[in-house]
């Protein structure tokens, strides 16, 4: 077993030797341009291009002529985001997303507050998951767009898209969803569902950074207004010359994906299931985000009453992510589990564990006697802890004020 | 982020852990900081007759940098009068440490600390001393 262990799937994954394999030939051998019309070169790439097409469109059993390429989730939620709602400005200016999306959407949806839009964001139950009531009353007359991300990032939980969906299509409201996290991991039927645009990315489903794709309904046609122009690839939507290689990377690694997927699933739950089984053996240990609505990869643990960045500090032999970005000047617990409505302390002390394809059983083990061992040391040296065990309530405590 | 060998040395073998048994003569205690803000210290001083503090322990929730403050200030205060702990100054903790910007708060908490102790002793055993702030950062 190496060390560190990498369980940070959710941050980026390896990219599969299987997909390195296909992409290096398009960087030295077959690096003609695909928008070149008149030679072998142009036309050898831009099949390898129309085929990567075609695979990234059959995980969501959606046409190929819906795919378009971008630089990853980022830029497909940006041209979603932005393209519908300066498209249809004219049918109404108010955009409904949730507190707990990635930063991508969020900050693109201020965006466009500040160019006169209004936003609704909706806070998750405590379980993470959208209320459809909740969601329903938020909508108005003036909603053209409904963003909500089909996987979280932070906690994995799985938004019920399809009911969400239906509720758009029937007011005719515009749906995206930000589904970075779910290829791979949930299946997605984009001729059942009502998504009228979604954003992907290779990165975290064992291809290349650098690349992604937004899927963008043609039956009913959605329409949208270029954020990046140039050359006019991509019907228009996103100019730029296309990377070849990066494609063939993401064309593949979602075909391994559409291949592998049930019984990838499978093994990885039997991972998940035996951490946090493991993890459980110890006091005070708090899982966050729905445990049924979730994606097999994703664990996201609040230990209490130790706090996170000495957590992670302790276990630097697996690579985690830590709910609490203490490295900043300003300390902020993570937005996500904060609107879980979790206590600072709880959002403090938390870690993602997120495994992937190449995790394995001896790893898991090995992580979870390391987080025994170092929670056990951390909680020795936590006054608060020792309050804990002397019955203390922490609420009735006058901390120092701040 | 990267760490000094001082922080990563006193975060691994950290000194002077722990509590002393509640009815311990000489005793000064001190808790500074809150759990929201991602740290809390408490430390204990036990002053001898002489007025010159005998031992110290610490127990700290935070980070490294939080860690490692309190265990260097439970190393300084042993052998000092109070008043000379008193002295004790965050600039000397984040300058022993190496603590970069974002961590000086750990110091000032360290510093807190100290004063609390001493004027919880001074005040004859009452069980916890409020300061008045854990740093910079929670202010917002």
């Amino acid at each position: 077993m190496k060390l560190p262990i990498y369980m940070d799937y959710s941050a980026t994954t390896p990219v599969d030797p299987r997909v390195a394999g296909k992409m290096i030939p398009y960087l030295t051998e077959k690096f003609g341009n695909p928008a070149s019309r008149s030679h072998a070169f142009g036309w050898e790439a831009d099949a390898a291009v129309e085929l990567a097409r075609e695979q990234v469109a059959a995980l969501l059993n959606a046409d190929p002529k819906e795919i378009v390429w971008t630089s990853g989730a980022t830029e497909s939620n940006n041209l979603a985001i932005k393209g519908i709602a300066h498209f249809y400005q004219g049918k109404g200016k108010h955009i409904v997303t949730m507190r707990i999306e990635h930063k991508a959407v969020l900050d693109t949806v201020r965006e466009l507050e500040r160019e006169g839009f209004s936003a609704t964001f909706l806070n998750p139950e405590p379980s993470g998951l959208l209320d459809l009531d909740k969601f329903r009353a938020a909508l108005r007359s003036d909603t053209v767009l409904v963003s909500v991300m089909l996987v979280n990032n932070e906690i994995g939980v799985i938004q019920d898209i399809a009911a969400i969906g239906e509720i758009c299509r029937d007011k005719g409201i515009l749906f995206h969803v930000d589904a970075a996290q779910a290829t791979g991991k949930v299946a997605i039927d984009l001729r059942q569902l009502k998504v009228d645009l979604m954003s992907l990315s290779a990165h975290k489903t064992y291809g290349p950074k650098g690349i992604g794709a937004l899927y963008v309904r043609r039956k009913p046609r959605v329409r949208l207004e270029a954020q990046m122009h140039g050359g006019g690839h991509e019907r228009g939507m996103r100019s730029g010359t296309l990377p070849t290689h990066q494609i063939v990377g993401m064309g593949e690694a979602f075909s391994i994906a559409q291949a592998e997927m049930a019984r990838e699933n499978e093994r990885i739950r039997m991972l998940r299931d035996r951490l946090l089984k493991g993890l459980m053996t110890m006091e005070e240990v708090h899982v966050n985000g729905d445990m049924e609505h979730r994606v097999p990869h994703n664990l996201n643990v609040s230990f209490s009453f130790v706090e996170g960045e000495s957590l992670i500090m302790a276990i630097k032999d697996i690579a985690v992510s830590s709910g609490s970005a203490c490295t900043s000047a300003s300390l902020e617990p993570s937005y996500v589990l904060r609107a879980l409505g979790r206590s600072d302390e709880l959002a403090h002390s938390s870690i993602r564990f997120s495994m992937g394809r190449f995790t394995t059983v001896e790893e898991v083990d090995y992580a979870v006697e390391l987080l025994k061992n170092k929670i056990g040391k951390l909680r020795e040296l936590s006054p608060l802890w020792e309050m804990y065990k002397d019955g203390v309530d922490l609420n009735s405590v006058q901390w120092a004020a701040h | 982020m990267a760490y000094s060998e001082k922080v990563l040395d006193h975060y691994e073998h950290p000194r002077n852990v722990g509590s002393f048994a509640k009815g311990e003569e000489g005793l000064g205690t001190g808790m500074v900081g809150a759990p929201a803000c991602g740290d809390v210290m408490k430390l204990q001083i036990k002053v001898g007759k002489d007025g010159v503090i005998e031992d110290a322990k610490f127990k700290t929730y935070g980070c490294g940098s939080a860690i490692a403050s309190s265990s260097l200030v439970t190393e300084w205060v042993k052998g000092k009068t109070v008043d000379q702990a008193l002295q004790i100054k965050n600039t000397q903790i984040a300058e022993e440490l190496a603590l970069p910007p974002v961590k000086i708060h750990c110091s000032i908490l360290a510093e807190d600390a100290i004063k609390a102790a001493v004027a919880d002793y001074r005040n004859k055993h009452s069980a916890v001393v409020e300061t008045p702030a854990c740093g910079e950062r929670c202010k917002e």
